[in-house]
Parts: structure tokens; sequence; C-alpha cells
């Protein structure tokens, strides 16, 4: 059995046993308690289970064994991966296509599905029934079937064939056992280590968003309105800190690897996400209170039921190719949409059938929230964090509200708005300022019950805010009104829970989880306000220049927008406080520890391998010899930019363009990362170093001693001539004679010496040794001598100057947003591990009373 | 009125002015003769228009300059929009990447003068993505 087939079987099996789960755990839930049949039936749903979860394994293993082994033969191989790639961006290639990424979601379920089988037997049976339920639409999604006569694909199967993916292939006629001889290779905007794990950390928090839902269901279902709380609850952390970092990582992903210039750029790719998200936050806070108050109660119910179907309208919007016109971002159209719009709305169904069942079993309240509980407050954050994840679905939604006007026969031509990161910048802030502020007033009211008429116990933090405020927007220079307001919000909020943290809860990391998540968000709004809204365009004549030219941001001082500056090679250009000078392109070997300049290897043509055309020796080591064949990334180049301080400091980065053959050139950033900012390059225009350049046709010159010419443009003087004992790269006789001109090219700001050297042996056999500047474009061989005139004669070739374009901003403060990233991922932990802590506590006394 | 009411009162007023907002930040797919109208009207919105570019028997896009040498942060092209009309676009950064690879691309800006001034274009490359048709010529030769 070919591995295309075996994985084909394993996807056909893991379907069929999902759907085997979901009836078993249907007739287990709908069994009697006291029914004889009940633990067969439950021991078979959960053998169905195993057997899926096994066979999801399987298919994945598969699949990896398919782009490891290098079986081109494989449409999913060699669309995605080829042999130079080391095995970890083999990984990549796993999830690069989608029928992978559904594969990634779907093997998280399957590991999810098996630990909540295993810690939770009181709610299995009803709550895996809607697991599984979902576990078989997601499975599907890869069957790839073709229901014969209505012409309905079910699914994309990542195990075709070359001739089954593309038959029409001439190929096929002359060789139909055809095999490619490497793959098409991975984007190289993958190539990185955060394509590595951030796809695996996004789609568990997506898988994740299915926990806190199945119990939501099985709750309302089975009438238990309130118990589903407990047990949904640290799942529901868990989610929000996984899908969290997850967003994070491709944030950081984006901000590494893309020259995007940003972290986050308000792309529908990233909204899609970020709005469930925000929803999964908003709900774990109403969970929280929601067993003291039926409002939060029902608000709860709505919000877990829409993060989950938001996860699936996310899925929907990327992957339907909807957003087509109004995203950077390609997309395939597998020609699932239809697909995935069936079990978006499937589940939209499902979801708003159970719960309006359930709805008047939900309690009311007996007498009015107060205004000086903690349940108020918190029901208010939970509102602003659902309002701003509203204000960012809307407009990303403008290509569905298109689709849905025309399909009743309309036209819309409504289009996203033309500048996305100041158009959300603009609400965005506001809500996050307001959130801030409320996060700092729900902590105090949470732990220090402050009561009507005492609320002096909020003025002390206020007043110590206040002032940090005062000070940070005088020497920070901070003049822009919503920048303020986002500033003060942000330091009260860092103020306000670190004084509960110190005060009420003396340090407690048990109970800390939730202030200390809070401050690691009030550390990122500063450090975006920072780096983003006082980023400095470096590659520019003159002062800052904000990010947008928005009136918000840029009343009087807006500029001209030339923010990308021409390097030529070898000579420097002042930009701000910097000097730059770009220095040359360089090449990077694998097991050399830095890059070397691309002019010393000759990079064999469709390989990853170079012959070194001399020594590499990097300071005092050599690390191989002229001749020898060296591993190297042949598609990257490396362009060295120095960067030279008032003070002296030079700093250098090289950032990176990939010649791919069918991306093009493919560029990325450098960063160098200092305490307070970091300098972010990256190149716009640049040369292919193994793309030699033509030399012009030969000029001759015959010149006497200090005689002025002029080659390409340049003045040049011949200097001296002289007798010379050694000609580097070549071994003389003693009998030989050399001589060696000394040439001056006089540039715009310095001048250069090129000494092209003439050698002549007893044989009378000469050699003329031409001599190149890189930074000229210039090649000069010293031809002749004439003896009786004098004179001496001299071929010239130039080329173009090689140089770059590119652009280079300071980020300020962007380690505060790292640092913050890093405090809310360990608050949430805490907080997690608390409820988890507490779910199991009380499900063990539960068991225990059951005895 | 309960609270709660109120409350519930406010948040919907709330999204009904998200919506509105939306509505009048959205931006509209259009073409060069409406872009020009407004241009005319002394309108400063900006819109999308989608076009292709016209590329030759080579495969290679007409009416393309960018010169960095000269200045880095210009670069000009011929646009058809949806109506075949077409009209110079000036982009004032350097050019884009995968440009020489696209088709179809959106422009995102307005009309000033005799060209249209855009500070944003998606492409639509027929990359890999799309699963464009490979070309085996080569490897077949060297199996064959």
């Amino acid at each position: 059995m070919t591995l295309g087939n075996l994985g084909h079987l394993l996807v056909i099996l893991s379907f069929v046993t999902a759907l085997v789960a979901t009836y078993a755990y249907l007739r287990v839930t709908l069994l009697r308690p006291d029914s004889l049949e009940l633990s067969a039936w439950k021991r078979f749903a959960r053998g169905a289970f195993y057997v899926h979860a096994a066979a999801i394994l399987g298919v994945c293993v598969t699949l990896y064994t398919i782009i490891y082994g290098h079986h081109f033969e494989y449409h999913y191989a060699w669309s995605h991966s080829s042999k130079a790639l080391p095995w970890y961006y083999m990984l990549s290639c796993f999830w690069e296509g989608q029928e992978g990424s559904f594969m990634l979601w779907m093997f998280w379920q399957a590991v999810l599905g098996v630990i909540l089988i295993r810690t939770n037997k009181l709610w299995e049976a009803p709550m895996m029934t809607v697991y599984t339920l979902v576990q078989a639409f997601l499975t599907s999604m890869i069957l790839g079937v073709i229901i014969p006569g209505i012409d309905f694909k079910i699914g994309s199967t990542p195990f075709l064939t070359m001739r089954e993916a593309m038959p029409d292939l001439p190929v096929w006629a002359a060789n139909p056992n055809f095999v490619p001889q490497d793959g098409n290779g991975l984007n190289p905007l993958l190539q990185n280590y955060w394509m590595v794990i951030h796809p695996p950390t996004l789609f568990l928090g997506f898988a994740l968003t299915l926990v806190p839902f199945a119990y939501l269901m099985a709750g309302l279902w089975r009438k238990q309105v309130i118990e589903w709380l407990r047990p949904a609850l640290p799942w529901m952390l868990l989610t929000g800190v996984i899908l969290g970092v997850g967003i994070l990582m491709g944030g950081y992903w984006a901000y590494e690897t893309l020259s995007f210039n940003s972290y986050w750029s308000w792309d529908p790719v990233e909204n899609a996400v970020y709005v469930p998200w925000l929803v999964g936050i908003a709900a774990l806070h109403t969970m929280i209170i929601a067993k003291k108050n039926a409002s939060a109660l029902k608000a709860s119910v709505i919000l877990v039921i829409a993060q989950f179907i938001l996860i699936l309208y996310s899925t929907f919007l990327t992957r339907s190719g909807i957003l087509g016109n109004a995203s950077v971002h390609s997309f395939t159209d597998l020609g699932l949409s239809g697909q995935l719009l069936l079990y978006l709305l499937a589940f939209i169904a499902v979801s708003v059938i159970i719960s309006a069942r359930a709805w008047k079993l939900l309690p009311t309240d007996a007498e009015e929230v107060s205004t000086y509980s903690r349940e108020f407050w918190l029901f208010i954050g939970a509102t602003v964090i659902c309002l701003a994840s509203f204000q960012v679905i809307i407009p990303t939604s403008i290509p569905v509200w298109n689709k849905i006007v025309e399909s009743f026969g309309g036209v819309s031509k409504l289009a996203p708005p033309t500048d996305a990161i100041t158009y959300y910048t603009k609400f965005q802030l506001w809500f996050f300022a307001v959130i801030a502020i409320l996060t700092g007033i729900g902590q105090y009211f949470w732990w220090k019950r402050v009561q009507k008429g005492k609320m002096q116990d909020l003025l002390t933090p206020l007043w110590i805010s206040l002032f940090i405020t005062a000070l940070l927007i005088t020497f920070g220079g901070i003049n822009k009104l919503p920048y303020i307001a986002l500033l003060t919000a942000s330091v009260f909020a860092l103020v306000a829970n670190m004084v509960i943290i110190l005060g009420v809860l003396k340090g407690s990391y048990r109970l800390s989880g939730g202030a200390i998540t809070h401050i690691g968000v009030a550390l990122m709004l500063i450090g975006i306000l920072w780096s983003s809204g006082y980023q400095k365009v470096v590659s520019l004549n003159g002062s800052g220049l904000l990010i947008s030219k928005d009136d918000f941001f840029t009343k009087d001082d807006n500029k001209e927008n030339k923010e990308n500056v021409l390097l030529w090679l070898g000579q420097s250009t002042r930009m701000g406080d910097y000097l730059l000078t770009y220095r040359g392109p360089r090449t990077e070997i694998r097991d050399v520890p830095q890059y070397v300049p691309s002019s010393w290897l000759d990079i064999i043509e469709g390989d990853f391998h170079a012959v070194c055309l001399r020594d590499i020796t990097v300071g005092e080591k050599t690390y191989h010899k002229k001749g020898d064949t060296v591993a190297v990334y042949p598609e990257n180049v490396f362009y060295e930019v120095e960067y030279r301080e008032p003070t002296g400091r030079i700093t250098t980065l090289f950032p990176r363009a990939q010649f791919n053959k069918r991306m093009g050139l493919v560029v990325s950033p450098d960063i160098k990362r200092e305490l307070n900012k970091d300098l972010y390059s990256f190149v716009t225009v640049g040369g292919n170093p193994s793309e030699t350049e033509e030399w012009s046709p030969t000029e001759n010159f015959r010149v006497a001693l200090q005689d002025t010419f002029f080659v390409n443009d340049y003045v040049a003087v011949l200097e001296s001539v002289t007798r010379t004992n050694a000609v580097e790269g070549v071994s003389l006789n003693p009998n030989d004679i050399a001589v060696k001109a000394q040439i001056k090219v006089l540039d715009k700001e310095r001048e250069y010496f090129i000494a092209p050297t003439f050698a002549i042996n007893q044989d009378r056999m000469v050699m003329r040794k031409p001599e190149v500047s890189e930074e000229l474009g210039l090649r000069i061989q010293f031809m002749e001598i004439d003896p009786k005139t004098g004179t001496f004669s001299f071929a010239v070739n130039s080329k173009q100057r090689d140089y770059i374009v590119m652009k280079a901003v300071e980020k300020p403060l962007i380690n505060v947003l790292w640092i913050g990233t890093l405090v809310l991922v360990i608050g949430f932990a805490l907080s997690t591990l608390r409820r988890f802590r507490e779910f199991r506590l009380i499900r063990d006394k539960g068991v225990e009373l059951e005895k | 009125m309960k609270k709660i009411h109120i409350f519930g009162l406010i948040v919907i007023a709330i999204a009904i002015g998200i919506i509105v907002s939306t509505y009048g930040n959205a931006s509209t797919y259009s073409n060069f003769t409406e872009a020009e109208e407004l241009a005319k009207e002394g309108e400063k919105t900006e819109i999308h228009v989608v076009g292709k570019l016209t590329k030759d028997t080579n495969g290679q896009i007409v009416g393309m300059k960018y010169d960095p040498v000269m200045d880095p942060n210009y670069f000009e092209f011929m646009l058809a929009d949806t109506n075949k009309v077409v009209k110079k676009v000036v982009y004032g950064s350097p050019k884009p990447q995968d440009f020489d690879k696209s088709e179809q691309v959106v422009v995102i800006g307005r009309m000033e003068g005799d060209h249209f001034a855009c500070n944003k274009i998606l492409m639509k490359c027929p990359s890999k993505y799309t699963n464009e048709k490979p070309d085996f010529k080569e490897a077949t030769a060297a199996k064959l």
C-alpha cells in the first residue's frame, strides 16, 4: 500500500470513528442512568474516540513522512517542500497548506478530547457528543471525496499524487511515471523559527475554544445551567492564554520577518482571530461572576457561544477566498467555502436551538446589581471588551456584506477603510484606555469590597498615577490628546494593580493572577503607545515622521512621505543621527558563525552548495580552504549596512533578501535590539550578487604620469608607476618584472585608489592583472608601457555601481511591549492553575459523595 | 426603568454608532472615471480601484517606470480598470517586491491631475498559492 493510500484510508477511518463516537455518546446521554446498556455504550463511545485519535495521529505521521522523505510524487510534498530544507522547516511545510493546518487543528482537538475523557467522567457523555460532532465536521475538511451526481466536493485531501492533482500536464503523456526532481519549496517568509511554533500554538488555541463551548452545550442540554461553569472556566482561561500567545507570536513573526514595519497591521487575517480572542476574554470575566449574577450568566452563555462561532467565522473568512480584494495576504480557495459556510451555519443553528430551549431555565436576579459591587464593574469591563471587538469585526466583515448584498441581486461596492492602522487605532485606543481604567477599578472592587461613600481607597493609586503620568508626559514629550489619555489610563492600571498585589494580596502568587495579567496589559499598552505612536523613520533626511498621514495623528508636522533611501556601496550617507554605509552583499554558510562576502563563494546552480573562491576566514579561524564545497542558503542575501552614531559607536545590521524563483524578491528586516529601542531596517531594492552585472565595452586610455583622464564620469589621475616585488595571488620568479600603477579616482566625497599590475617574465610573457573597485563599478587593466613616449595604456570597463534602497525605523520602548506580554502570560497561567485546582478539589469531593 | 435597561440602551447606541461610523469611514471599490469625477468635485476621499496590468507578448508589464537612482520613492505604472480605462498610477514608495509577477492589482488612493496617486497596492500574484501550472520542461528533459 502506498503512503497516499494509507493516509487516505486513515482520514476516512478518522471521519467514520468521529461519527460513530458522536452517535455512541448521544446514546449514552439519552439512556436512563440506571440502564444496563449504559456502561457498554460508554466503553464503545470511548473506544471509538480513541481509535479516532489514533487515526488522526496516523494521518499526521503519514503526511509528515511524505514530506520528510521527499516523496515528490505527492502534490503536497512537491508544492510545499524541497530537498534543501532542514527538518524543522519541514514541519512548517506540513502546515503551510490548508489541509495540513486543518490537520493540526484536528490533532489538537483529538489530544484535548483524550484529556477531557480522562479528567471529567461526570460530564463526559453530553460534552463529548458536541465535541465529537465538531471533530467530525472538521475531519470532513480533508476527506477529499466528490459526491457523484451533484458534483459537491467534501474536503480536500493532502494525499493526492501529482498526477491526480494536475492531470492535464503534458508530462504525463511522455512519461506517466514522472516524479519531480525537487519540490517547489517553502515560502521563504515561512522559513522562520516562529513559523515552526506559531501555527501549533494558534491552532491549539482554536481547538481550546471548543472545550468551554462543549461544556456549555452539555450544561444547557442537561439543564445544568449553572454547573457547567466550574469545569468550563479553567479551560476558558487556558484558551485565553494559548490563543493570546498564538496571536502575539504571529505578531512577533510579522515584525521579524515581514517588512510591514509593524507587529500588527489590522489586516483582516489578524482581525479575524483577534476578535474571538477578545470575546473569549470577555466571556471569562462574566463567567467568574456568573454564579452570583444572572445577567452575567446569560452574557456568559452568549459569549462562550460567540467565541467558538467566531473562530469558525474567522476560518471561513480566511479560507473561503472572500477577503480576496481586501487583504495583502494570499489565500487559496480550495473550493471548500460552501462546506465551511455549512459548518458555520450548522453550529450557529445548534447553539441557538439548544440555548433557546434552555433560556427560560436561566435564573433572573432578584434585585438590581449595586454600582458598588464587583459584579457591576466586571460586567462593565466585559461589555467594553465586547464593544471593542465589535468595532473590529464590523469593518472586517465588509467583504461578507458585499457578498450577501450581491447574492440578493444588489450591488454593494463598499471597501475596507483605506488606512487600516489609523482607522482601527482611532477607535481601539479609546476602548483600551477605558479597559485599562476598568482593570484598576475592577480589581479594587473585587478585593477590597469598596463601599458606598468609601471611594477614598481608590484615591491613592489615582494620585500616584497622575504624578507619574505628568512626569512621563513632560519628559517623554507626549503631546497628543489620545496618547495622553491612553498613557494616563495605562499608568493608572499599572499602579492600581500593583497596589492590590502588594497591599491586599501581600504578594500571594496564587491569588495575584488577575492583577498580574492586568499589569501585563498596561505594560503592553504603554509599549504599543511608544513603539507605534512614536516610531521614527531614520532613513529620512530630517526629523521624525509619524505613522500616518491622517489628521488625527499629524496635524502640524506632516512631512513628505519619502521614507526610503538609496545607499551606494561604500559611500556614507547621513540619516538623522546616523551615518549609514552599505558594505556589500553577504552570504550565510551553514557552519560559519558570521556572514561572509558573497564574492568569496560561487554558488552551484540549482543546489544548496557553493565552492569557496578563497579561504573562508572569520577573525582568526579559517573554516574552509579555497576550493572547498560548503552548504549555504543559496537564496538568501544579507546586505551589510553600518550605522555610525555621533559617539562613534558602530552598529551593523544585515537586512535580508531572498531571490526566490517563484516569488521574486522577498525581503526581511534585521533588527538591532537595544534596551530602550529597536532599530529596524529592511531593504526595498537590492541587487542579486549571483547575477553578475555586465561590464561595459572596453575603453582604452594612453596617459603619462600625473595626467588626468575621465573614466565613467569620474576624474582619474595616474599618480605613479612603481616596481613591485609582490602581486597578490601570483607567485613571481626572481627574474620577473612587475610594476604597479597607482590611479587616483575622485568621487563626490572621497578619493579611491585603483592599482592594476603589469608583469613580464624572462620569456617575454606578459601578465596583466586587472583591479576592480566595486564601490566605483570600475575595472582597470594595465595594458602596456611605452618607454619611448613615457606613456602607459589602460583598459577600463565600467558597470552599474552596487546599491540598495532601504528603510530604517526606530521603535522606542518596544521592549516594554514584550515584557508586558510575558507578564500577561505569567498572570494568565497563575489564574488558570488556580481555577484548575479549584475544579479538581470540587470534582474529587463530588466523586467521594457519590461513593 | 431598571439600570440594566439603561445600560442595554447605551450599549445598543454605541453599537449603532460603530456601524454608522464603519459605513462613514468605509472606502468604495470604484474605477478611474469615478475617481476623476470625485477629483473634479474637490473630494479628497480615497477609493479602491481594481485593475489589470497591461502586459506585452513576453509577459513584461508595459509602462512601468522605476529608477531608484533617480528617486527611490517614485514608481509609476499603467493600469487598466474594470472598464478598460487606462491611467497612469504613481506610487510614492519603492516598487513592491512581487509586482512583476502580479496580474490583477488593487490600488488605493485618488486622482491627482493626470495620474492616480496611490498609497497602497494590493497584489494578486499567480503564486504557488493558486497552484499555477508548474513548468516541468527542464526536469523532464533531464529525465528522458
